[in-house]
Parts: C-alpha cells; sequence; structure tokens
C-alpha cells in the first residue's frame, strides 16, 4: 500500500470520517492484522484502543490474601525517593499514577479518566503541551477527594531540587497548572512528542498534598508519611517494615469496578531468588516472585509437576558488549579513555565488526539465558514500533579471520594477530555476575580461535555500577578495551535511552565521568538524528529517526548486542498478574486475580 | 568487686572508641556507594546523586563525618538510614524481637541437648553412647548452617511438605493459632543453629566434666558413699559448669547480633539480615550502628562473665 493512501486513511480516522474497525478491515484486505493496524493508527496520533485487559471477577474482594516474594524486599514507601524498582513495587500498591503502560507499551488509564489525544482535543497539535482529564470521584484512603490540586503539588514537590526526588528528570523541566478542578495541563519548553512521562508509569504516582505540603523541599525526609503511605490504590496500608515486610488490605473506597480481587495483599522480602522460585513454584507458600534471576536449567527443573510457573514480559532491556573508541592504555592530563586519544586497535572499524562475528549469541542463549533472552542485533528492541528490520548478526569465526586477514591482522608466532607492532590483545571487564562471566568465557574462546588475545576481568557489581570518583574500575571510566552490562528500558520510548550516545555525553574526567555515553561514541550523523527525533512530532518520522539511530550504532559496532533480556518472574498457576515489560510489576495491581 | 567494675567500665570506653573509629573509616574507604543504584538509571539525573550525597552529608571529610557520628552516638541519636530513610534506632528495634526469639531459642535448644549428653557422655568416657555423641558432635559441627538449612528445607519443606521455609514476623492469627504458627515456623532455623550450637558445646561440656571427674574430692564423694547421681550433680558438675557458664555468657552477644546465614536462608527479619542487606546497600549508618552495638555487647558481656565467673568460684579474687 502507497504511504500517501495509508496516510490519509490514518487522517480520516482521526476526523472520525472513518471509524477504527474499517481502517482494521481494510489493512486485513491487505494482509496486516489487527494489531499491526492498531499500532499503525497509534503511530499516526490516533488514540490507542485501550487494551481491553481480561479481567473477569464480578465482584470486589472474596480472593483472600495475595502473597508476593521480593527478594529484595522494599525499604522505603515513597515513589520520588524510590532508589529501585522493589521501592517502587512496594509503593505502587498504594499510590497511582494517571496512567500505566500495558504489555503492548500502550496506556492504561487509572486515575486518568481517559488517555488524551489529538482526537480528544488533550494533545496540542505543537506537542508542547498536554491536557489530563482526571476521573472523577477518587478518594484518598483516608476519605479527602483527589483533585488538581494534588497533581500541581506532586509536581512542585518532585521538581524541587532541594526534596531530593529521583524523579526530579521527570518533573525538572515541566510545568503543571489547574484548568478546573478536575484537569490539568502539563506545559514543556520544547515540543515533546514523547508526552507520556510525568504522571505516568513508576515516577507517576500522586502524592496527597493534605498530607506532604509541609513536608517539602529540604524538610522531605521527615514526613511521617514517607512510612505509612495514603494513596488511591486498590490497597490501604496496613503495616510495614524495611526490607522485610509491607501488608495491605482491600481499598473499599476503590474506583474502579470489582476491583481489587484479593482481601490483603502481602509483600515479603530478603533471601535470594532461587529459594524465591522455589516458594512459589514447588511449594506453593506465595504466589508470586519477582525477578528471577535464575538459570533456566534450574527453573525448568522446579516447574516439572510443581505448583507455579514462569511468567515473561518482553520489554527493552539488552545485555551488551560496548567497545571503547578511546585509549583506555595512554593517560592524557591524569584521565585513560581520554577524549584525547583514539583506541590503537578499535580505531580500525573491521577489528570492531570481526569482534561482533565472533560473539556467538546463540550459544549464550541456549547455555545461560534460556527462555528469559531473545537474540539481537540491535541496541533499540521495543517497542515494537521502533525495532529495526535493517540489521542482522552471525557468528562466524571464518569470516572474522579472514576479516582480520584482509585488514592487515597477520598471525604472529605466538598465535595472536598484529599489525604495526600492535598485537590483537583486549581487556573485557563486567560485574561480578554467573551468566556474565559464562558470556565472558564464550566470548574468550571464540576469540582465541580467531586469534585475539581475551583477559578477562570482573569487578564487584558495587564498585563496577558505582559513581565513584576514585575508583578506576567503574563502567563510566571504562579502563578496559570492551565491557558488558545490561542497561534497563525503563519506557517504552527510546529517547532517554537513545540520548545517552550523543557527543555531547560522553563520560570524561572534566564531568567527573558523569556524562552517559560511556564508549566515547562520536558521530554527527548520530547526534543530528537525535536532535532531530527529540522535536519531531510526526509520530512515524520520529520512529525512523530511532530506528537510523539504532542502524549507525549497528553499522557502528559501538554495541555487540549479547540478549535482548525479558523479565522473568514466578507465579502459581492459579494466579492471573498483568505484567508488562514495559512497567514495573505491580504497575497493574489493580487487575490481578486468581482463577481456579 | 565495684571498684574492679568500675575500673573494667573506663577501660572499656577507649576500646570502644577504638573499635568505632576502625569501624567507622574501614566503611567509609570501602567502595561503594549507597545511591549508585541511581547511577545507572538514565531517568535519574546525575544531580541528583550528587543532591543526596550532599544532603546526607557523604561529601564531607571522614573525620569530621566521624565526629558528627560519635557525638550523635553519644547523644543517643544513632543516625538516619540512607536506604530506608527512617531512623536507625526504629529499623534495630523492629528487627530485635525476631532475633530474640529464634536465636535465643537456638541458644536454649542447644544448651538443652549439650548438658545432658555432654554430662552424661563424661560419665562413661569411651563407651558407645560417648562414641556416638562424639561423633555426631563432630559431623554437627563441620556441617555449615547453610548446607544443614537447605537440607532441612528440602526435606520438610519441599519433600514432605510440613513446615513453611519462610519465616513471617507478622502472622495473621490470634490466641492459640498463633502461638503453633510462631512454633511451627521457627523449628526450622531453630533446628539448624541450636543443633550446631549444641554440637561444638557437647563437647565442651563434657572436657569440663572429665576435668573435675577425676578430682580426689570426687572420689572422696564417691567414698563416703553418695550415690552416682548425687556425686555427678552436686559435686562434679557445679564446678564442671563454671567455663559453661563463662562460655554462655561470651555467646550472649550473638543472641542480639543474629545469625546471618541461618537468617537469610529462612528470610527471617532478624539483625543479622538487617546487617547483610545494609551492607550490601552501603547503607553506612545502620551497619555502623549494628557493628558498634555489638561491639559494646561483647564488651560488656566479657565483663559480665568475668564478674560472674569470680562469684561462681570464690577462690578467683577479682582485683
Amino acid at each position: 500500500m502507497l504511504d500517501k493512501e495509508l496516510r490519509s486513511m490514518i487522517g480520516q480516522v482521526k476526523d472520525g470520517r472513518m471509524d477504527r474497525r474499517a481502517f482494521i478491515k481494510r489493512m486485513a484486505a491487505v494482509g496486516l492484522t489487527a494489531p499491526l493496524a492498531n499500532q499503525i493508527l497509534a503511530l499516526g496520533g490516533v488514540a490507542m484502543a485501550q487494551s481491553p485487559a481480561v479481567y473477569k471477577p464480578t465482584q470486589r474482594g472474596g480472593g483472600g490474601p495475595l502473597k508476593l516474594l521480593w527478594w529484595q524486599g522494599p525499604t522505603l514507601l515513597n515513589p520520588h525517593f524510590a532508589t529501585g524498582t522493589k521501592d517502587q513495587d512496594g509503593s505502587r500498591l498504594f499510590y497511582e499514577p494517571l496512567a500505566s503502560w500495558d504489555a503492548d507499551g500502550n496506556l492504561n488509564p487509572i486515575l486518568a479518566a481517559e488517555i488524551p489525544s489529538v482526537a480528544n482535543g488533550g494533545l496540542a497539535a505543537d506537542a508542547k503541551s498536554v491536557v489530563w482529564k482526571i476521573k472523577p470521584g477518587v478518594k484518598w484512603h483516608d476519605g479527602k477527594p483527589l483533585t488538581a490540586d494534588d497533581f500541581v503539588f506532586t509536581w512542585q514537590y518532585a521538581s524541587d531540587p532541594a526534596t531530593a526526588a529521583v524523579s526530579i528528570s521527570t518533573y525538572g523541566d515541566i510545568t503543571v497548572e489547574k484548568v478546573s478542578d478536575l484537569s490539568i495541563r502539563i506545559l514543556f519548553k520544547t515540543p515533546t512528542p514523547f508526552w507520556a512521562n510525568a504522571f505516568v508509569g513508576a515516577y507517576g504516582c500522586v502524592l496527597p498534598k493534605h498530607l506532604f505540603a509541609d513536608y517539602k523541599g529540604s524538610k522531605s525526609r521527615e514526613a511521617p508519611n514517607n512510612l505509612a503511605p495514603v494513596g488511591t490504590g486498590p490497597y490501604k496500608f496496613v503495616e510495614f517494615k524495611p526490607g522485610d515486610l509491607v501488608r495491605g488490605q482491600l481499598n473499599p473506597d476503590y474506583h474502579m469496578p470489582n476491583r481489587p480481587y484479593f482481601d490483603t495483599i502481602e509483600m515479603k522480602g530478603g533471601g535470594d531468588a532461587v529459594s524465591a522460585a522455589r516458594a512459589v513454584i514447588q511449594t506453593g507458600e506465595f504466589d508470586f516472585a519477582w525477578n528471577m534471576q535464575v538459570e533456566d536449567d534450574v527453573l525448568l527443573r522446579l516447574e516439572k509437576g510443581g505448583k507455579g510457573k514462569t511468567v515473561y514480559a518482553t520489554g527493552g532491556d539488552i545485555e551488551f558488549i560496548a567497545i571503547n573508541f578511546t585509549d583506555p592504555n595512554t593517560e592524557v592530563d591524569g584521565e585513560r579513555s581520554s577524549m584525547k586519544t583514539k583506541h590503537p586497535i578499535f580505531s580500525d572499524p573491521n577489528v570492531r565488526k570481526a569482534l561482533s562475528l565472533l560473539v556467538d549469541r546463540e550459544s549464550v542463549k541456549k547455555a545461560i539465558y534460556g527462555r528469559a533472552g531473545r537474540t539481537t542485533a540491535n541496541y533499540l528492541n521495543g517497542p515494537e514500533k521502533f525495532v529495526s528490520k535493517n540489521t542482522s548478526w552471525e557468528f562466524s569465526v571464518e569470516k572474522a579471520s579472514k576479516m582480520l586477514d584482509d585488514a592487515g591482522w597477520k598471525v604472529g608466532a605466538d598465535g595472536i594477530r598484529e599489525k604495526d607492532g600492535k598485537k590483537l590483545k583486549l581487556l573485557y571487564q563486567t560485574s561480578t555476575n554467573g551468566p556474565r562471566q559464562k558470556t565472558q568465557a564464550i566470548v574468550k574462546q571464540a576469540c582465541q580461535k580467531a586469534g585475539i588475545d581475551v583477559e578477562l576481568k570482573s569487578v564487584v557489581a558495587s564498585v563496577f555500577f558505582s559513581s565513584d570518583v576514585a575508583n578506576p574500575d567503574t563502567y563510566p571510566k571504562f579502563y578496559a578495551d570492551i565491557e558488558e552490562f545490561q542497561i534497563p528500558m525503563t519506557q517504552p520510548d527510546p529517547a532517554l535511552h537513545m540520548r545517552r550516545y550523543i557527543s555531547a555525553n560522553v563520560a570524561t574526567k572534566e564531568n567527573k565521568w558523569q556524562g552517559q555515553n560511556f564508549p566515547r561514541y562520536v558521530n554527527k550523523d548520530y547526534d543530528a538524528a537525535i536532535a532531530a527525533a527529540e522535536t519531531e512530532t510526526d509520530p512515524v518520522k520520529r520512529a525512523a529517526l530511532y530506528i537510523k539511530c539504532n542502524d549507525l550504532l549497528w553499522t557502528d559496532t559501538v554495541f555487540i548486542p549479547v540478549m535482548h533480556r525479558l523479565l522473568v518472574d514466578a507465579s502459581s498457576n492459579t494466579l492471573r498478574p498483568a505484567l508488562s515489560g514495559w512497567a514495573n510489576r505491580t504497575d497493574n495491581i489493580q487487575d490481578w486475580y486468581r482463577e481456579a | 568487686m565495684s571498684q574492679y567494675v568500675l575500673r573494667r567500665l573506663l577501660i572499656a570506653i577507649p576500646s570502644l572508641l577504638g573499635i568505632s573509629a576502625v569501624l567507622f573509616f574501614v566503611l567509609a574507604l570501602a567502595p561503594g556507594d549507597p545511591f549508585s543504584e541511581l547511577a545507572t538509571n538514565p531517568n535519574v539525573p546525575a544531580e541528583v546523586q550528587a543532591a543526596l550525597r550532599a544532603k546526607f552529608g557523604l561529601d564531607d571529610p571522614i573525620y569530621l563525618r566521624y565526629l558528627h557520628w560519635l557525638s550523635a552516638m553519644v547523644h543517643g541519636d544513632w543516625g538516619f538510614s540512607f536506604v530506608s530513610r527512617m531512623n536507625v534506632d526504629t529499623l534495630i528495634l523492629q528487627r530485635l524481637p525476631t532475633t530474640l526469639y529464634v536465636i535465643g531459642s537456638a541458644q536454649i535448644l542447644a544448651l538443652l541437648v549439650a548438658i545432658p549428653v555432654g554430662v552424661y557422655a563424661a560419665t562413661k568416657p569411651y563407651s558407645v553412647f560417648d562414641q556416638v555423641a562424639n561423633t555426631l558432635a563432630f559431623v554437627g559441627f563441620s556441617l555449615p548452617t547453610f548446607f544443614t538449612g537447605i537440607l532441612f528445607i528440602l526435606i520438610f519443606s519441599v519433600t514432605l511438605d510440613w513446615l513453611p521455609f519462610v519465616y513471617s514476623a507478622d502472622i495473621n492469627a490470634t490466641g492459640i493459632r498463633w502461638l503453633l504458627e510462631m512454633i511451627r515456623q521457627a523449628i526450622m532455623p531453630v533446628a539448624v543453629l541450636g543443633l550446631f550450637q549444641a554440637a561444638s558445646m557437647t563437647r565442651f561440656v563434657r572436657s569440663a566434666m572429665l576435668d573435675v571427674i577425676r578430682l580426689d574430692y570426687v572420689t572422696t564423694a564417691r567414698a563416703k558413699g553418695l550415690g552416682q547421681a548425687k556425686v555427678i550433680v552436686k559435686h562434679v558438675m557445679r564446678n564442671a559448669m563454671i567455663p559453661v557458664v563463662t562460655l554462655i555468657a561470651l555467646q550472649m552477644p550473638a543472641v542480639f547480633g543474629g545469625a546471618i546465614v541461618t537468617e537469610q536462608i529462612f528470610r527471617i527479619p532478624g539483625i543479622g539480615s538487617l546487617l547483610i542487606s545494609s551492607i550490601l546497600s552501603n547503607d553506612t549508618p545502620v551497619v555502623m550502628a549494628v557493628t558498634f552495638v555489638f561491639a559494646c555487647l561483647v564488651v560488656l558481656f566479657n565483663l559480665i562473665a568475668d564478674v560472674l565467673y569470680g562469684w561462681l568460684d570464690p577462690r578467683i579474687s577479682l582485683r
């Protein structure tokens, strides 16, 4: 179908001249499935069809207790102070955002009356503002009504640097104003195509103004409700012991019909992933356990005749090997991996490409990740509309060897390739973590066959991921030739995920290595594409720009994607959890229920 | 006597200061950052992390931070947890009852096993009973708790499905059912810890008894025509138990300190699991408070053991 024709049809649906169903029918006629047709509409700025969450219970409550096991328990219950997802998960039982992300990366309204769209007047044509309508009749757990003032306050609270909220980047650059008691307008400084960030998802939880108003700014840590949340959520707070237990009970005034299903909720913390899997899958002591970072073999063994199973959710988390574009062994002005140097070996693109040919992703998947991973050539792996189809990967020692031969890297007397006196020796670092050390071994073996000598190094995670300026072993310092770790994609939009690698973001001594571009990748085309994407309001063109960025990372071999990782949880056979790879585990907790 | 106690208490002050300084500087110099989890999150700008560091005083020089901590501690302020953003003393007090219950029960179980077995084995050295008790004791303290713990879970929870292996501090029940549940869930951790302790204690009791049982006054007592039971309980045990009492007093701090490994395996929300999770998340104020309180308890119970020793055995004079 011609692009033009498609666009005019999208336009018709937008204006209401053609209805959704007719559009989907016509797409089906040319061989496109309904979900794909919906995607196209969504891309074209038509409101997403609200995903029909299958929810069967016909009355509130009666479901008994819901027992969740988080092997790292929440340590605080203010979503704007959450240091990790565990804290967000705990807070989310009680606090709610305007909307959350469903499994396909679409918005699911929670406190919003409807999802803003161009059609319903919520989205401004210039992408500089968005109006959210708040669901009427929602009450805080203490009986006070939820109004626009609470949203305006949450914005003030989170954007105040003295509060030191972790959500400051979500709220810092926007202005929130009250339109009426039940609607707010968010104003952006620049056209913002990805408008669904503030008040959506984990950082979107709204705080009650009447309880937090006195604790804004530097007094934030004294708020008694930091430890005793009062929200609008499906469960009311009962008890909290940091790191150990969060308990809640059904909220009889919850604003969604027939929800929640469970009478009480309990989130227990502590222990390790394997025994958590055991408690859910084998003994059935718990209904759901979070984040099963356990080898697939072990899970398969537990699942045999057990009381539970593993469940998967697809997001965009990517495990990769990053390549250093600067020289980690030369010190310039007291800084290694300085921008003033070029990597002696990797400045030859053939070496980077050959290395990519030497990463046996299929074996890594088979030996380590199993059902929890997908092989990929892309750095950007979701949502579907942003995934590049132009890339490919392959594992071939022969091709890699030939490529290196052709580029002039000849095998020396010791079996290691060299060129102009430079030996093909690499230092490969990662954090100490079973699967990563196994991946290192697989890569090293292939490299040896191709005449590359790889030295392996593993750094304790607390050091590797710290921002300690004095420590040489952190990942942003990158005092190695290649390094491996995972970057989670925290929202179904690539803006933040891809923005990291613009040249202004390189990690240097000057910015205390806080620049997020740790491979020190510099490419003007990439910078230009990101800049264009960030103000592009046409969703189709914007997606194309991010696909271009992904393809640039691929052609320049900045990253060698090892595995597109899925979220793995354990669930009892009867529980029906509503999970999404684009949200935290409890982001749709109101939709969980049990089926006999 | 009171002079002795006073002097010991005064000596304790510099040693506690020394301990706290070493602890503090080692922790401060250790790598890691309580807010490191934020660093990998692209949503959180570096400034937030910097602001948090400044807010919690992490950017001050180490000696200044130590002095701050020390003066606060003297005033009874145990500090403020970076990770939970609450007072450390509340956190510790929340965890203390569970630890006292589980570890305390384990100690009692250990005593209940060790004293009768040890005493009986000593009265009949190298008999079959003694050999068996000795062998079991060897096996007992050679097997680490993380092994026996997992073994117990596999047998009693997974295979037989008799006992739960996730400990819950708050059981949703009242009255007799609550009591039964509390006992049921504590059986495995108490057994694992208690039997481990009992193993080494049995050997200690046995050798203490053997030291005394060969002495002349015991022979005299027997010669007087006293029965075996009376000789053992009234004459031998009374003297043999003096070192055992000291040993028990020295183990008391552990009852408060918790058992890191066992608490982790059974998810017991005690002091030990608080300590390990705080260490892993670099929550220095909590680690400092727990280890320092533990150090204080060790010093205190050492003193108590010495005083007890003098009281039980008047031949020893304390000066």
